[in-house]
């Protein structure tokens, strides 16, 4: 049952592509990858020439991938990109560590420079230390706020113009589908741009938004890229997984279903009468928020003043931050904890 | 025929990359292989592997470094010196 590759026709069929459902052989299918990310790239004109673009890395197989493809196209199309790669790391052992030692190995292989920036520098918590005390729930509401504003920091640090992060079409559908379970409309109504954050100073945008992560994953595979791959102990219970899960399913039986999920995403058209929030800045760290303080903020607060649930549960009548508006919105963050915790940082954006 | 597990997959068979599997018939398909795995490799959390008669949904499975999606999915078949490589794509990016 072997087969000529439906692209060229002459070599062997390697794979089938779940976005096409065509089943081409390994060179056609590289090639075939790397145009449809330019086209994305192009099309949406998510680069100018000459930018300093932070490649947003964990090591993982997105973010390696992305790095890959991107200094490959940016050399081939003549992007004129000056491209770094932008690494996190929460502290979580035995899981971040050794995502590190993948990206540090990525910066040799593909000759980008690589900048660091952890969760205990900028916030004096290691996601290991904020899960012994908030216990194992929410811990992804948690890592997945610092780590956003941290990348924003550390862009900004490192003067880059524009972000890219290896967010794939199955991440996209992902989002999509939890924001619908929630009810989440504002979220909704944003999660689905390739580009956010154009009228801000940094900018972020996904050219995979619309690259199936099967693909990534073969492409990873048959160019033998290195890349680490173990699930973040802490996320086997987070709600995404179910989602996730559906996805997978649903993929299975039918996979043109992801992309179709991002266009009925796209094409949401939000009523005129649902609440939206306005977008304004922390009162505190100036970072964006729709609330009087960011979420970051509030998190922060609560870990510090021992009061774990703090930005987690619901509080009555409108969204507000009640319990810390009686905080002074000059201070720092300075607290002895209950728990013998003394963590000072002022957050400044 | 050698089995690989690849993408994290390796934790549930002992942390064992590379098994090799002798066969009692010159040609098994996918899906005996999978009964195989079931009875006689997979240490922990079968539901991570497998889902019903086939791998959980997000695990890749190549033979010979070809698609199973080509050669009949559970169908395929898998002869003498064969490799099969099972990579799992479900975990942070």
């Amino acid at each position: 049952m072997v087969r000529q590759c439906e692209h060229c026709g002459e070599r062997r069929q390697a794979l089938r592509r779940p976005k096409t459902g065509h089943k081409v052989c390994r060179e056609c299918f590289f090639q075939l990858l790397e145009d449809e990310v330019h086209e994305t790239i192009t099309q949406n004109q998510l680069f100018k020439k000459g930018e300093r673009v932070a490649i947003a890395a964990s090591g993982g197989k997105d973010s390696t991938v992305l790095a890959h493809i991107l200094s490959e196209l940016n050399t081939r199309h003549d992007y004129g990109l000056d491209l770094f790669l932008l690494s996190i790391d929460e502290g979580i052992s035995g899981y971040r560590d050794d995502s590190l030692e993948t990206v540090k190995r990525n910066e040799v292989q593909y000759g980008i420079p690589l900048k660091v920036l952890s969760y205990k520098e900028l916030y004096g918590w290691t996601m290991d230390e904020i899960v012994k005390e908030i216990g194992r729930k929410n811990n992804c509401t948690f890592c997945g706020v610092f780590r956003r504003q941290a990348l924003d920091r550390g862009a900004a640090l490192m003067k880059a113009d524009k972000m890219a992060t290896g967010h794939n079409a199955d991440d996209m559908a992902e989002t999509i589908l939890l924001n619908l379970l929630r009810g989440d409309i504002a979220r909704l109504s944003r999660c689905t741009a390739i580009m956010t954050g154009e009228e801000g100073a940094l900018p972020r945008c996904k050219p995979f938004k619309y690259t199936y992560e099967k693909e990534i994953v073969m492409y990873a595979y048959f160019k033998k890229l290195d890349y680490f791959s173990t699930e973040c102990i802490y996320s086997p219970n987070a709600y995404r997984g179910y989602a996730r899960d559906f996805i997978k399913d649903l993929e299975a039986i039918r996979p043109r279903a992801i992309v179709d999920i991002i266009k009925s995403g796209e094409d949401f058209r939000i009523s005129s009468t649902a609440r939206m929030p306005v977008q304004g800045v922390c009162s505190r760290c100036g970072y964006i928020s729709s609330q009087k303080l960011c979420k970051a903020c509030v998190l922060l607060d609560g870990l510090n003043r021992g009061l774990p649930r703090l930005g987690i549960s619901r509080t009555r009548g409108i969204k507000s931050t009640k319990g810390v508006a009686d905080i002074d919105e000059k201070s720092t963050v300075a607290e002895a904890g209950g728990n013998g915790f003394s963590k000072k940082l002022s957050l400044e954006f | 025929m050698w089995a690989h597990s690849r993408g994290g997959l390796e934790l549930l068979f002992g942390s064992v990359k590379c098994h090799e599997v002798d066969l009692d018939s010159n040609e098994i398909t996918v899906e005996k292989l999978l009964v195989w795995i079931r009875e006689n490799l997979l240490k922990e959390r079968q539901e991570m592997f497998l889902k019903g008669k086939s791998v959980r949904p997000g695990v890749l499975v190549l033979i010979n470094d070809y698609d199973w999606e080509l050669m009949g999915h559970l169908e395929a078949p898998i002869k003498d010196k064969d490799s099969v490589v099972f990579i799992s794509t479900l975990h942070g990016g």
